[in-house]
């Protein structure tokens, strides 16, 4: 119990301190980077709460897929190097009072409205691996199962309208 | 579960280390001569033109995009491949639905022109 | 005396356990024991592929390869690796120096860590994962990365451009590969590789020919490879996004190269090849690591082979090859597998006529390509043009001439 709480504490404190890196860094490639080693520090959060399965999806999906995909759009917007961002005056008081409000939230939820912390069950066999995941999925979650397809329908549509207008003009 | 990628996990330090090592071992052996002409990036010859990153062709997001797709598309293929069998006939007509509405969106991307590389 | 390496393995355990450790801690070392291993035989493996991989180029562009260093030119690679070392190491200027480093690492250790998840014999295996085909997926996010870092990182036109490329088409493959690799699961009912090797009672290759097919050929996108390698087209992006490394830093990326050649074997060989599965394998689990190993070096062959024989495609062909042949090839396969494995389930079929019907569907959805293929393409006519005299008389070509 010891190691596993060590080991979620410094994965905690390497999440939190990459996230912070995604915000503070300038470059844009820097910041996708600390986004990956974001994901992939949650990935080992799924590890260690038995999802063997939805960790390998999100290094494969986040790491890879969509990281990619970032990279690419900040190499075709041109956008590495960030300029001086224009903020809006009223911008910086209002983020304070929102984060010290949610702040207090977390701290509420956290320390006065938490239920007592139950025994930690011994996982079923087999718990999280592909054949219970896929039993659940085509069970119990057939209908969010279908309409991912159309989602992705939309999105593939979606991107494809977007890129293909330039296109149409220049044959116009 | 976690146990079992205890030997990744090592397998993956070490693999770092090992490579860290060889390149470290390279810049013993190696001579350091700094010249300016040496580090500029290198363009068949010629002083390097402008900056060294420019912005890239738009088609590239689109297979970026493609490949999202069909990405999470097959990660929802793997368990159903794994269970089927026992399923029945009713996992197998999900699946081709599920792989249907896909290949709408795929005649459409071919239609629109969107695989061609111009 | 069957089994050497477990043989050590227990003798290791118990030792350590003697001095008094704990048995957790005892894992820990035996595991990283087999890390050490699996690691230095990859590096070892890879040495010697570069040895053979020159010498079969050289048989098959008619030359001798590698022969003066050492018997058969063996010590070549000992030797190319101590001039590499002696290599300066330039960084260019702009260069992000963090990011520029840490690629060329990363590019290996993403392949070896493949070789954790491949059953070298019955008993040999780094670690059972039961998503294991998964896992390979994830793996290769790395060399993506590794890549893009690379490009990016260079401060150099051509690597970014190079690096654009290699990753637009490592991810274009991959949807081909992957697919193909769920025929191997289909069948074994398990995402984990040591599963798929014990369920090959007749091979995966008998079963699903074509699965074996796309996936070589993907894989042979996946390593940049010829008729691949369209990454570093030398004539137009100089190098690929490795333009601006040097020394040990370029022979990272070219280990990871090998590597990843030598694993797409070993993943062909554990897929579709039965791993280690041969006469007597399971008695003597070290002869099914020769048998492994035997297998690999096929995979690894064919690789070599097709690099040195294809030329290299353009990029457009090289997408439309993935994505309106291989893509829609896979997913066909993959519906009539699926179907026909039901149907075949369902009145009980024996072993044998469901590998027939297997096998027989494979012949026919090849013949069916091979044939709508005939019939769409269109071959782009000859242009005709008007026979011209060989030689002409020096009267005519005299007066032709702009001449004064």
């Amino acid at each position: 119990m010891t190691t596993e709480l060590i080991l979620f504490f410094s994965l905690a404190l390497i999440a939190i301190i990459t996230g912070l890196g995604l915000l503070i860094s300038k470059n844009a490639i820097y910041a996708a980077l600390y986004l990956v080693l974001n994901f992939f520090t949650i990935a080992i959060f799924y590890l260690l709460l038995g999802g063997a399965f939805i960790a390998m999806a999100q290094v494969s999906v986040y790491a890879g897929a969509i990281m990619v995909l970032f990279l690419f759009v900040i190499m075709i917007l041109g956008a590495e190097k960030l300029g001086k961002s224009n903020t809006v005056a009223w911008q910086r008081p209002v983020a304070i009072i929102l984060s010290i409000i949610l702040l207090i939230e977390a701290g509420y939820v956290l320390f006065w409205r938490t239920a007592p912390v139950q025994a930690a069950q011994t996982l079923p066999d087999g718990f999280g691996g592909p054949a219970s995941i896929g039993n659940v999925l085509l069970n119990n979650y057939l209908l969010p199962f279908e309409i991912t397809s159309v989602l992705l329908l939309v999105a593939m549509i979606g991107a494809i309208v977007l890129t293909h207008k330039q296109k149409t003009d220049k044959e116009v | 579960m976690a146990i079992e990628f205890l030997p990744i996990a090592i397998l993956f330090v070490l693999a770092i280390a090992l490579a860290v090592f060889i390149v470290f071992l390279g810049s013993i052996f190696g001579p350091k001569r700094y010249i300016n002409t040496k580090m500029m990036p290198y363009e068949s010859g010629m002083t390097p033109i402008g900056p060294g990153t420019r912005r890239m062709n738009v088609r590239f997001y689109l297979i970026a995009v493609l490949f999202i797709l069909f990405d999470i598309e097959v990660i929802f293929f793997l368990p159903w491949a794994v269970v089927f069998r026992s399923l029945g006939l009713f996992a197998l007509i999900e699946m081709l639905v599920f792989i249907g509405i896909l290949l709408v969106g795929y005649v459409y991307a071919w239609k629109k022109g969107a695989l061609e590389w111009e | 005396m069957s089994d050497p390496i477990n043989l050590i393995a227990n003798w290791l355990q118990g030792l350590l356990l003697g001095l008094g450790l704990s048995v957790g801690l005892t894992k820990i070392i035996l595991s990283f024991v087999g890390a050490v291993v699996v690691a230095t035989i990859g590096m070892l493996t890879v040495i010697f592929l570069i040895w053979l991989e020159r010498k079969i180029a050289g048989r098959i562009q008619d030359r001798l390869g590698p022969n003066r260093a050492g018997p058969y030119g063996l010590l070549q690679p000992f030797a190319d690796v101590i001039k590499i070392l002696t290599k300066e190491y330039t960084t260019p200027d702009g260069a992000d120096v963090v990011v520029y480093n840490i690629a060329p690492i990363m590019a290996v250790a993403s392949v070896l860590l493949i070789w954790a998840v491949i059953p070298f014999a019955s008993t040999v295996v780094g670690t059972n994962l039961n998503v294991g085909v998964l896992y390979i997926m994830a793996v290769g996010a790395f060399g993506l990365l590794s890549i893009l870092m690379a490009g990016l990182s260079s401060n150099n036109k051509f690597a970014l451009l190079g690096a654009f490329r290699s990753v637009a088409q490592l991810i274009s493959y991959e949807i081909p590969m992957v697919v193909s690799l769920l025929m191997p699961v289909i069948f074994a009912r398990s995402m984990g590789l040591v599963d798929i090797v014990e369920a090959q009672m007749p091979w995966f290759i008998i079963l699903s020919p074509l699965a074996a097919l796309i996936f070589i050929i993907a894989s042979m996108a996946e390593v940049n490879r010829a008729p691949f390698d369209l990454m570093e087209a030398e004539s137009e992006i100089v190098a690929g996004f490795h333009i601006e490394y040097s020394g040990m830093k370029f022979g990272m990326f070219y280990v990871g190269e090998f590597l990843h050649v030598f694993t797409v074997g070993a993943l062909v060989a554990t897929l579709f090849l039965g791993g280690w599965r041969g006469p007597w394998a399971e008695q003597y689990p070290i002869l099914g690591l020769i048998y492994f190993y035997i297998k690999t070096f096929v995979g690894y062959f064919i690789v070599a082979w097709v690099r040195l024989t294809v030329p290299r495609i353009r990029i457009d062909q090289m997408l439309d090859f993935n994505w309106k042949f291989l893509t829609p090839l896979s997913l066909v396969l993959l519906i009539i597998t699926a179907v026909l494995d039901r149907v075949l389930v369902l009145v009980n079929s024996e072993r044998w006529v469901y590998s027939l019907v297997m096998f027989l569907a494979n012949i026919l959805i090849i013949w069916a390509t091979v044939e709508v293929l005939k019939k769409t393409t269109s071959k782009p006519k000859r242009k005709e043009f008007p026979m011209r005299p060989v030689a002409m008389a020096p009267e005519t070509s005299t007066s032709t001439e702009p001449s004064s």
